[in-house]
Order: structure tokens, then C-alpha cells, then sequence
């Protein structure tokens, strides 16, 4: 494994109102299946320690968790160098059951922008209400930032988590650091 | 702009969120079918003053198809619902119902 | 002349002086002046000139309905053309030039034109310049070209940034007045998120310089105490210099924020755009004051009276030493009694009405000492760049002189009318109000939300409410009705009280004289910025254009960035008098948003330099750039076009690079290829539909090239499918075209195939893919080593799973060049080390990467179809001569039925040939081949054309693909195609694969 790099090898900017850092690779795993079904809440289980969660959340903590994408997909999330193992225990799981499972943990960038800023820079981006009534820590997200489609939750009351596609990493990172550029805090949700 | 909410994972989001899809509640005709038949199937569609039922996607959040009741008067948007029908629910006519009395649009009313 | 005052000044921080600059000249003014009213304090009455007759212009307002003080402000990157003066803040170092004038401002040549007023009236332009057609483009374009356009573009780039936020609330105030702030306040009291936006750098608005009490305190006061209580809410929050810049569909609203126009040295972006959802808006956007219709009512020191309260009030600027007033209301008279306070002269107020008793305010107007006639009014005004007087007559009269009264300002007022433009923008009806002459917001016809349920409420002036009792109920209210309907329970509260002093009824006066003689009609402009006169649209209505909205186009009344704040109303005053109709009945022209303009840079936000547009990088993208690439966009996508080494060219290297696939090694780059997971129990059943051919029967460990039409018939993708095992398939799409297909499958299985069991998933970037190609490609791989590729363990058409080099990847023995070919499929993140591994093994094997251009070579010389080439929506595999991929053996696919309509299967549809140049030059790409004869429109007939064209290094010749009349049954035929350089290039028709026609060499 010491060959895989993420797509930014770790960028990170600290100059602006909030920092943006590029997360090291995260193993990321589409499920797909149907979620009320007793072999994928088995699979989920033994994968990322957690039951499946309701719709619009993500049980996250550390680098492990499972996030809601869609009414028959989940995105598991598991240790990096893990990911090969947890993909074949999925299938054992889910063996004759009518599921799809797919490694996309090379697929995608993550980026954490972090700081008392944090929500100010992702509703620059993002057309979904960030007041801290609205969203906070346990829900998860998809939708569009600025022109690109990506996901997010909050790992704590100050930071977000993003995931993208890979491809689009460079414009990711370039677009938080125009959003997080000095003097541009907005002070709305303090 | 709209806002829509999917029905499928409950987001209420705006227009840039979705993707328009056209006419909802289309049948298709496939090998076999009358040249008359195909051609509506392909080219035909309602163009209301009111009432209409169209398809969109959720295409920046879950990914799912649904079917929107909207009036092209007023944009007021009736109810959203799954695409995996042939009808619009009972439940959402009656609503147009009391809000558009004597709507009707292709078979339904 | 105009100047500072020695006190005065509420905005003013007398002790901070500001230096800026205007026309080069260097001026000095205070902390808290607008660039107007400092240019005022510096006697610089005279801003600019008008559209037309270049007639001499001076400020007439203090806020956004400013016509004339439109200034180039900033040099170089911040440039910036037609800002109004009088929404400027001042700031050291600022800098301001006017504009439409040549060769100064204040002397124009173009000033002649106002002598040739009289042949200039309304659509002069249009009856001009049609005749004689041949003087069109040298002779009138030209002149109008010169003379049109306020202001000039900048030149260089924009310095500044951008941003966009999207925001949230409940309820929406627009609007930073008493009004504003009321209506926040009960919204707020209600729990409800408030989120209240002026558009100017102070709250109060108007109403600290009218005066007044509120349960008993200063209104000024009032002010401080609200915002200072809604400052402390936390469900609040404030924004000045934002102005709510349209109201669109579902409480959609845009909020220009101005961050560093005030602060220039600030860090951070100079605009800020806000994309507001409010769940219901309240506009409290006030009233604008209406001129009043007199000859010389454009002269500069003619203001709107309330403007010329404002500067004395809030900046201590006198416009005038002795101002006269001209009314047919009573606000004026506050003018007049502000002017007196402030030691200045009114020489008079010219009342158009009659009352039979006074009114409280002309009774303090006379009690101070102010001369008021009655019934009278301005026949002309005195002066030429600047007032020296005024001629008074009756208004009941045709303008006869009664007197001539010395005056270096008039201040004039004609009433107000609310600013309804918010309200209108998204559907919200007027009424026309008799009592006050104006249209107000028509409370039962608001804008309709999602819901079905109203979205905008007006509240105070806005709303038609003047006293300031009347204006603070209607916040009160709106504001409380705002947040029930957005679920809240507004609390018990009790409007605050405003005192309201009692006022004469106004007089609507649409021309002054009311009979005024059309000497004086037309010297009495309406729309000072476009030069519309009273008499230019009595001549539109004369001349046909009755409709309000014609009159507008054909006289250019309320165009440009007045957008009928100060013209409207008597325009259409005038314009209904002509009609002989009622004003409800003209009605008003249509209120677009932005309410005032706003930049095109905030518009853009953030999307600029780098961030313009999401490029699209494939894991080996850095190392390409570092290699000579010639990026090729591909969708979103960059690909190396060719890998340009020093010394060479762009074409020598597309050459050597395709020569070098067939002779060693080729390495490209192919990640951007789509790849899709299909699973699931129907997973073949689905592809047959999706598929012209059969999938179903594909055997796992295989490769087949299959082929997609839409339900059209037309051809929308291509690619390789391999069939993992029996439950899944992994099917390749054109670079660009993953997203599109996969929403295609998506699309099908959830509205049409829903009871089918097929999951898909998009792993396009899960992969580096690397097309290993030529002669030498078996060599690299063994090199590598790790699994069995030779020609029996890894057939053509078959993958397989392995390591290669200590890699994990996935094999597929495919080509689309024709030679001896891999592609290699690694984790994306190991992708850079995977191509760096075999470029290291490749060293002794010529190994070279090759881009997209020599790809196409490749493959044309073999004759393989690109889609976006050969097909551009209009082709079916029929025309390519695909046949072989349309399964006979399936009831259904998509396309299928589509296939069987008249004109699809109609033998004169163009098909698919090779062609070949006589002399081996190469035919030009896109060309067409022509044929006997000419159609109904008298252009020759066409036979045919070019699809790809390439020069093949490998054929040394130019080789071509087209779709061409019978093309088939033609071999050998020459055809014609011109070429757009002259030359007619001849072609032969010939077969489309050109090099090794039998397939050997992929096959070793």
C-alpha cells in the first residue's frame, strides 16, 4: 500500500477564516441493498460496528461508520488498509441476498474544513440551511457544492466533512480556500 | 427557482438540486406497437395551463426519481411521489381537488 | 452654489476629512458624506450629461433613483463605470470621473444636439436611420455606436473577488427604515429567524429626517433603541449595505452585499451575493419622491425636495443659498422648514393647490416667515448649467410670466410613490390609489409561493402608508403576520404609537403649468437620464404606440438603470392623458429585478480564475503537465491531446507518437473511460434491453464491444462490457459519457424496471486505467510480472484479475487501436506508481505515452467509430454499418422499435465509408461533398461528409471517414468536397478500414 496516495497528498490551507485539510485515504464502501433487510443490517454490523442509520444521518467516529446516501445505498466507512478484507466479509455476508457491494475508497477525495468559520465556508457553497438548528453533528448531507456534487456531515460542532469525487479534488480544495479567504467571515451563525 | 422535496429521502432542497425530467406517467411502446402509438409515445406531450404532472431527479442527493403535481400557473407544487406508480396517489388528487376544482389532465382527475 | 453648512450633519463625523478626487481635481470632504454630497459641499452641482442632447445634468436625489450622478469610479482592476454618486460612500483616496461627455464636462460637443432637439423626437432613431439602407453599416452604425452606451467597459481584469451565500430565514426584511425595523422586531419577538438587510451604511432610514415622536420619544431614538434590541436577539440578524436585489419564485431573493466598496484596503471579497430562501419577505423598501413635470426641470439645481432636506439634514450641505419650493403636496413644506432652520433662504413655495384652510404644516411654513402662493407654479426655470431663477405662473393657466424670482435651487415635489418593485417582481399586483396618485402593492394579489400561500407582504411607505402612525401599524402587523405564517406565535404586543402630523390632501399635478404650451412641454423631461420629454410621449401615444410598454421601447421613458423609479408615474400620467384614459387602465410597465444593478462580479461569485469551471483530473494529470501535454477538454475532462517534446511541434508529436504504437510501445492514459457495476439477477436481462446486442449470453472472464441507442434509435454510447461473474457485469463508457449513462441506467431501472433486480454503481474514478499498446505492450507486462498475460493465458477479448509489478489489477485484453493491447485497470490512488512502473519497464521497450489525438489515429486507421465523431445524435448503427452489433435473437431493445420508422430505415440515409485524397493530402474535417443539381432553396445539393480526417504517419497519407449517399454500393467512385480554403478536395470512397484489415496484429 505504500504506493496509494491521496489525490492532493494531504494539501492543506491555514491562511483563511477556516482550515481546510486534505483527509488521508479513508476506506469507503457503496452498499447496496435493501436496508431494511436483516443480512445488510448484519453486514453493516460487522462492518463498521453500527446499525443501519435513518435517512439524512451518518454514524461516524474516527474513521469508521456508515453514512444514509439513498433509500437502498449506504456508504460504509472503515479503516483504509482494511478495506479489501471488509469488502469480501461483506460479500460473505450478503451471499444469495440481492446486493451490490463496490469499493470506492480510491474513487473519492475527503477534506475537513475546520474552525469557528466552518459553517460560514460551507454555506458559501452548498444551497442547504447550515444554521446550527438546522444541521448538526450525526446528520449527513448530499448535495451540490458550487458546481460539483459531494457529501458532508460534521465530525464535531466546529468542522464538516466533505467527500467528493477524486477527480475534482483540485477544484474542491481550491473552491473552500476561496471560501475561507482572509477577511470573508460572514458572522452569521455565531 | 423551486424548491421540491424528494420524496424518497425527504430532503427539501432547490431547483439547482434536481434535475427536470419531463412528463410523468408516460407509457412505453416498444417493438410491435402501432406507428401512431410510437410516435405519442416519443413526441406527444401535455402542455397545460394548470395542473400538470412531470418527472424530476434528485440528482445532487439521493439519486432517485420522483413525480411532482405542480401548477405551471402559479408554480404552486401540490405534492411530490415516488416514480414506481402508474397514477398519482388518491390522496394527492383530492388535494388538487380542493384546490383546483374540476382539474383534469390526461386520464386523471 | 451648493456647499457645507458650518453644523449640521447627523451622518457626519466632522472631524475625519476625506480626500478624493473628481475629474482630476482634487476635493476634500467628511467622514459620513456620499460621494454626492461631498461633491456638493465642493459646489460641484454639474455631473454629467444627458443621453441624448448631451444637455448639462446635476444631482437630483440622495438615494438609488439618482438619473444623472452615474460616475466612473476606481482605476485599472477596479474600475467600475455608471455608479451613482449619491449611493457612494466616501473614502480617502477615492476616485471619480463623469462620463458621456466629450471633450469636457463642461464643455460637450455633443451639447449641439440639444439645439437639434426639435428634429430629435421621440424614435428618432428609428425613423432616422432606415433609409437609404446602403448607409447602414458605414454611416449610421458608426454614428450610433459612438453616441449610445452610458459609460465605458473596463478594459482590465477585475481585481477583486466574489462570493456567493446561501441563507436561510424565515422571515426576510428588506429594508432598514422605521418600517423595516418595526416589522423585524414583532417578527422576531415570535422566535422566528429574522434576517433584515439595507441597502445603505445606516438604519432609520427617512424618518429621523422627518421627524416625528414614537410612544412619546424622538424617532432617532426609536431607531437606536430597535436595532439595538434586535442586535441582542439571536434569532436576528442585520446586514447593511445589502440590498434585496429581486424576489423570485418560492421566496427566492438575492441580497447584494457591498463589503469593500466603502473600505477599499479591506481584506476579503468586494461583493457578496446573497441566494436567500425566507419562508415570507416583507418589503419595507419606502417611497421614492416623483418630480414634478415644469420646462427646465433638468436644469442642474433643480432637486427632489426631500433630497434637498436629506443633504441639509443628514450631510449640512445647502443645496442652494435661496431654494425655492414647488409642491402639489404637503411633505415639501418639511423642506422648506429645514431649509429655513438652517439659516438658508426660501425665497417661495409654489403650492399647485388651492386648500381652502391651511394645513399645519403650511401654517408653520407661513408662521416662519416663508412667502407660499397658492394655485401657482414654475413656468420655467432660469439658467443653463446651473438655476439662476424661476418664472412663476398659475397653474391653472398656460404658463403666462406672473413673476421672475431669483433662485440658485429649486426643490420640487410631486408626491411619492411607493417602491413596489420587489413587491411586482415575482407577480404581485397594484391598485392605483386616487388619495396619494400612485400604485401601491394590492394586498390581495400577492406573490404565491410553493404552497399556494402569499410570500411578500409590503409594510409602511412601501405599502402605501404615510404618516408614521399609519406606517408603524402596518410594520407592526406585517411583521407579526409574517411569522404566523411561517408557524410562529407572534407575542402580545401593541403596535408602537406614532404621532402623524395631519396633512392637506395632494393635488395630482402631471404637467405645470397644467396647460403648459408645447414650448414648455418640451423642455419638461420626464426621464432625465434617457432625455424623455412630456412631449416625446404625447407624440408615441399620438403615433400609435398606446400600449405602456411600447411607449416605454419606442421613447426609451424608465429604460436603462432607471427602471421606473423616478419617470414611471408621470409618464404614464401623461401618457393616459393623452389616451384619454384613466392610469389604472394604462398600467405600469413590468418591474425586473435587480432592483438597482448589481456586478457582474458578484453574479459570478466565486467561479473565476481556477475555479471557473470543475476541471477534471485523472490520477496521472500532474504528470502529464510535467511531460509536455497538450491538454484536449473532454467534457470536464482534460486529456493529453500529445506529449509535445522540445523542438517539436504539436503535430510532429501527435506523428511520432502514433508511429511509435504500431513499431513499440504505447502508454495512455484511459482512466477517464466510464465504469459501471451492473448486478443483480436481472443484471443481463437489463443490458440486453440497454445493449443493441446480446449481453446475456456473455461468458464471465469475457470482453464484448456492445453498443446503446436512446429510445430514438440514435446512438448515445459505446464501449467494452466484461462480464465478471454471472450476477455482474462492469460496462465500460466513453470518457465523459459515465455520469450520463449511469443516470441513463439509473433512469430505466426506476421508472421503468423497477421490479427488476439491478443495482448499478458508478466506480469510473475507483481505478487508474492504463492502455497498455503495441508490438512490445506483452514484453512491458511480463516485465512487470506477476500474472499470466500471453496469448493463451490472456486471450483477446478476455480480463482477468492478478498483480502486475506488485499491483493489484484487473486485465482486459482489448484494443481500439488494432494492435496488440491492454488496459490495465489499478486503484486510483496507485495510479501515478503504476505508470511510473511502466514507464521504468518500458524504457528498453521505446516506450512512449501517447494522447487522444494519436488515439484517433489509431483507430481511424482501423476503421473503429468514435462516438461524438462518426455519430453527432442524428445516427443510427444502421449508417455505420454496425448491423452486426443489432442482435436479431431480442424481442426488445432500446432503439429497436425506433429503428423500424420510415425515415430509419429509409435507404438514402448517409452511410459510413472510408475516403482517401488522390494527391494523399487530407480531406479537411466536416467538409461536405457536393452533388448534381441544387435544392428548393437553390443551394446545391449534398451527396455526403467528412466525419474524421486525419494524416496516418503509418499509411503516410490522409485518411478519412464519412458518411456518404449509397456510400457502400460506391467504391472507387471520386467525390467532390470544397474545401472553405478554395480548393476542392477529390476523394475516393473506399473501405473504412485502412490498416491491417484482417485483424492480425491484435491478435498475436
Amino acid at each position: 500500500m505504500s504506493n496509494a496516495v491521496t489525490a492532493l497528498n494531504g494539501a492543506e490551507a491555514r491562511d483563511g477564516i477556516a482550515t481546510i485539510t486534505e483527509v488521508a485515504l479513508q476506506g469507503m464502501i457503496t452498499l447496496r441493498g435493501d436496508l431494511a433487510s436483516k443480512p445488510v443490517a448484519k453486514a453493516v454490523k460487522a462492518a463498521a460496528g453500527v446499525a443501519v442509520p435513518k435517512p439524512g444521518t451518518a454514524a461516524v467516529v474516527g474513521d469508521s461508520g456508515v453514512c444514509w446516501m439513498s433509500p437502498d445505498e449506504l456508504l460504509i466507512l472503515c479503516p483504509y488498509d482494511t478495506v479489501a478484507e471488509t469488502v469480501a466479509q461483506m460479500n460473505d455476508t450478503l451471499a444469495g441476498v440481492h446486493a451490490l457491494v463496490a469499493d470506492v475508497s480510491d474513487a473519492r477525495a475527503s477534506f475537513r474544513v475546520a474552525g469557528p468559520a466552518a459553517r460560514e465556508v460551507m454555506a458559501k457553497l452548498a444551497p442547504v440551511d447550515l444554521h446550527p438548528d438546522a444541521f448538526a453533528p450525526g446528520m449527513f448531507r448530499r448535495t451540490r457544492m458550487a458546481q460539483v456534487p459531494a457529501a458532508f456531515w460534521m465530525p464535531d460542532t466546529d468542522s464538516f466533512q466533505i467527500v467528493c469525487f477524486r477527480s475534482q479534488a483540485q477544484y474542491m480544495f481550491d473552491l473552500l480556500k476561496v471560501a475561507a479567504q482572509k477577511g470573508s467571515g460572514v458572522s452569521v451563525f455565531q | 427557482m423551486l424548491i421540491l422535496t424528494c420524496p424518497c429521502c425527504g430532503v427539501t432542497g432547490e431547483e439547482t438540486e434536481f434535475h427536470a425530467g419531463g412528463e410523468a406517467h408516460l407509457k412505453r411502446f416498444g417493438p410491435g406497437s402501432t406507428d401512431d402509438d410510437f410516435e405519442s409515445y416519443l413526441f406527444m406531450r401535455e402542455n397545460p395551463k394548470g395542473v400538470h404532472f412531470e418527472r424530476w431527479r434528485h440528482v445532487y442527493g439521493c439519486g432517485k426519481w420522483f413525480h411532482a403535481a405542480r401548477c405551471t400557473m402559479t408554480l404552486e407544487v401540490f405534492g411530490t411521489y415516488p416514480a414506481q406508480t402508474l397514477a398519482p396517489p388518491q390522496e394527492l388528487c383530492d388535494a388538487i381537488s380542493a384546490k383546483r376544482p374540476g382539474w383534469s389532465w390526461r386520464a386523471f382527475s | 452654489m451648493s456647499t457645507r453648512l458650518a453644523t449640521g450633519g447627523r451622518r457626519l463625523n466632522r472631524d475625519a476629512g476625506v480626500r478624493f478626487s473628481f475629474n482630476g481635481q482634487s476635493l476634500k470632504g467628511v467622514e459620513g458624506d456620499t460621494l454626492a454630497s461631498a461633491l456638493l459641499a465642493n459646489d460641484q452641482m454639474l455631473v454629467g450629461r444627458s443621453f441624448k442632447y448631451h444637455r448639462p445634468r446635476g444631482i437630483v436625489a440622495a438615494g438609488p433613483e439618482e438619473p444623472n450622478a452615474l460616475v466612473n469610479l476606481g482605476q485599472d482592476a477596479a474600475f467600475e463605470p455608471n455608479q451613482r454618486a449619491t449611493t457612494t460612500e466616501l473614502f480617502d483616496g477615492l476616485t471619480a470621473t463623469s462620463q458621456n461627455h466629450w471633450p469636457s464636462l463642461e464643455f460637450d460637443v455633443g451639447a449641439i444636439n440639444a439645439k437639434l432637439s426639435r428634429f430629435m423626437p421621440a424614435g428618432f432613431y428609428y425613423k432616422m436611420f432606415i433609409h437609404p439602407r446602403p448607409l447602414w453599416k458605414h454611416v449610421y452604425e458608426p454614428f450610433i455606436r459612438q453616441a449610445a452606451g452610458l459609460g465605458k467597459a473596463p478594459k482590465g481584469r477585475d481585481g477583486d473577488t466574489y462570493e456567493h451565500f446561501y441563507a436561510h430565514c424565515d422571515v426576510l426584511v428588506v429594508g432598514g427604515g422605521i418600517a423595516g425595523l418595526t416589522a423585524a422586531k414583532a417578527a422576531a419577538d415570535s422566535g422566528a429567524r429574522v434576517l433584515i438587510v439595507e441597502q445603505t451604511a445606516h438604519w432609520g432610514g427617512r424618518a429621523p429626517v422627518d421627524g416625528g415622536t414614537v410612544d412619546g420619544l424622538p424617532v432617532d431614538k426609536v431607531v437606536d433603541d430597535l436595532v439595538s434590541a434586535l442586535r441582542d436577539m439571536d434569532n436576528v440578524t442585520m446586514r447593511l449595505r445589502m440590498m434585496g436585489a429581486g424576489v423570485y419564485d418560492h421566496g427566492y431573493v438575492l441580497g447584494y452585499e457591498r463589503l469593500t466598496d466603502h473600505a477599499p484596503d479591506l481584506d476579503g471579497p468586494r461583493h457578496r451575493l446573497w441566494r436567500i430562501r425566507a419562508g415570507h419577505t416583507i418589503t419595507a423598501t419606502g417611497a421614492i419622491e416623483r418630480p414634478l413635470s415644469f420646462a427646465g426641470n433638468d436644469v442642474p439645481g433643480v432637486m427632489l425636495a426631500g433630497a434637498v432636506r436629506d443633504y441639509v439634514v443628514d450631510y449640512g450641505v445647502s443645496v442652494g443659498d435661496r431654494t425655492v419650493v414647488v409642491t402639489n403636496n404637503d411633505d415639501a413644506y418639511r423642506t422648506a422648514i429645514a431649509l429655513n432652520a438652517a439659516g438658508l433662504s426660501v425665497p417661495v413655495i409654489l403650492d399647485a393647490r388651492v386648500p381652502s384652510v391651511d394645513s399645519p404644516l403650511m401654517a408653520q411654513a407661513k408662521a416662519a416667515g416663508i412667502r407660499v402662493m397658492m394655485g401657482h407654479g414654475v413656468a420655467k426655470v432660469l439658467g443653463g448649467k446651473r438655476v439662476t431663477g424661476v418664472a412663476v405662473c398659475a397653474q391653472a393657466g398656460e404658463g403666462a410670466v406672473l413673476e421672475e424670482i431669483a433662485c440658485d435651487a429649486v426643490a420640487m415635489s410631486g408626491g411619492w410613490s411607493p417602491v413596489v418593485h420587489l413587491w411586482s417582481h415575482c407577480g404581485g399586483k397594484l391598485v392605483w390609489d386616487t388619495q396619494f396618485a400612485m400604485f401601491r402593492p394590492d394586498v390581495d394579489k400577492s406573490p404565491l409561493g410553493a404552497d399556494g400561500a402569499p410570500f411578500v407582504s409590503a409594510a409602511g411607505a412601501a405599502n402605501g402608508h404615510f404618516g408614521l402612525a399609519e406606517i408603524l401599524g402596518d410594520a407592526h402587523a406585517m411583521g407579526q403576520g409574517a411569522a404566523r405564517r411561517t408557524g410562529h406565535t407572534p407575542a402580545k404586543s401593541a403596535a408602537p404609537a406614532g404621532d402623524s402630523i395631519e396633512e392637506a390632501p395632494m393635488l395630482p399635478v402631471w404637467l405645470m403649468p397644467q396647460g403648459a404650451s408645447r414650448a414648455l412641454r418640451s423642455k419638461a423631461w420626464l426621464d432625465y437620464q434617457n432625455d424623455v420629454k412630456v412631449s416625446d410621449v404625447q407624440l408615441a401615444a399620438q403615433e400609435g404606440f398606446e400600449s405602456v410598454e411600447h411607449a416605454k421601447r419606442y421613447t426609451t421613458l424608465g429604460m436603462a438603470t432607471d427602471q421606473g423609479k423616478l419617470s414611471n408615474i408621470n409618464g404614464l400620467a401623461i401618457l393616459s392623458d393623452a389616451l384619454n384614459q384613466p392610469i389604472p387602465q394604462t398600467g405600469t410597465t413590468t418591474f425586473r429585478p435587480p432592483y438597482t444593478p448589481i456586478s457582474m462580479g458578484a453574479i459570478g461569485g466565486e467561479a473565476r480564475g481556477d475555479v471557473f469551471q470543475p476541471i477534471r483530473r485523472t490520477p496521472m494529470h500532474n504528470w502529464h503537465d510535467q511531460n509536455g501535454a497538450d491538454w484536449e477538454p473532454v467534457g470536464q475532462w482534460r486529456r493529453p491531446y500529445a506529449y509535445v517534446r522540445a523542438g517539436e511541434s504539436t503535430h510532429d508529436a501527435v506523428m511520432r507518437e502514433t508511429r511509435n504504437v504500431r513499431e513499440n510501445l504505447g502508454l495512455l492514459d484511459a482512466s477517464t473511460l466510464g465504469k459501471l457495476v451492473v448486478k443483480g439477477p436481472d443484471a443481463g436481462k437489463f443490458l440486453d434491453m440497454l445493449y443493441t446486442n446480446m449481453m446475456s449470453t456473455l461468458k464471465p472472464g469475457k470482453c464484448r464491444y456492445g453498443l446503446m441507442c436512446d429510445e430514438n434509435g440514435f446512438l448515445i454510447d459505446d464501449g467494452v462490457v466484461a462480464r465478471i461473474d454471472d450476477q455482474t457485469f462492469l460496462c465500460h463508457t466513453t470518457t465523459g459519457g459515465a455520469e450520463r449513462i449511469h443516470g441513463h441506467m439509473e433512469e430505466w431501472l426506476q421508472t421503468e424496471w423497477w421490479d427488476w433486480q439491478v443495482y448499478v454503481a458508478n466506480v469510473t474514478e475507483q481505478y487508474a486505467q492504463v492502455a497498455v499498446v503495441g508490438p512490445n505492450a506483452r514484453k512491458a507486462l511480463e516485465a512487470l510480472g506477476g500474472m499470466d498475460v500471453s496469448r493463451e493465458g490472456l486471450g483477446f477479448m478476455e480480463w482477468a484479475d492478478g498483480t502486475l509489478g506488485g499491483f493489484d489489477v484487473r486485465a482486459y485484453r482489448i484494443s481500439f487501436s488494432g494492435e496488440l493491447s491492454y488496459e490495465i485497470a489499478v486503484r486510483a490512488s496507485e495510479g501515478q506508481a503504476f505508470w511510473d512502473a511502466l514507464m521504468a519497464v518500458g524504457a528498453d521497450l521505446g516506450v512512449m505515452p501517447y494522447g487522444t489525438e494519436a488515439l484517433h489515429i489509431l483507430r481511424a486507421e482501423k476503421g473503429f467509430i468514435m462516438i461524438g465523431d462518426e455519430t453527432d445524435g442524428t445516427v443510427i448503427p444502421q449508417d455505420l454499418g454496425l448491423h452486426w452489433a443489432l442482435s436479431k435473437k431480442k424481442d426488445d431493445y432500446l432503439g429497436k422499435r425506433a429503428h423500424l420508422r420510415s425515415h430509419m430505415a429509409d435507404p438514402e440515409r448517409w452511410k459510413l465509408v472510408g475516403l482517401e485524397t488522390l494527391d494523399g493530402s487530407t480531406l479537411p474535417d466536416g467538409a461536405y461533398a457536393v452533388a448534381q443539381g441544387t435544392n428548393a432553396n437553390g443551394q446545391r445539393n449534398m451527396q455526403g461528409r467528412v466525419t474524421s480526417s486525419y494524416h496516418s504517419p503509418n499509411l503516410n497519407k490522409g485518411i478519412a471517414m464519412g458518411l456518404v449517399l449509397h456510400g457502400p454500393d460506391r467504391m472507387g467512385e471520386v467525390i467532390d468536397f470544397p474545401g472553405t480554403d478554395g480548393t476542392v478536395y477529390k476523394a475516393r470512397i473506399v473501405s473504412p478500414v485502412f490498416y491491417d484489415p484482417d485483424g492480425e496484429k491484435q491478435n498475436v
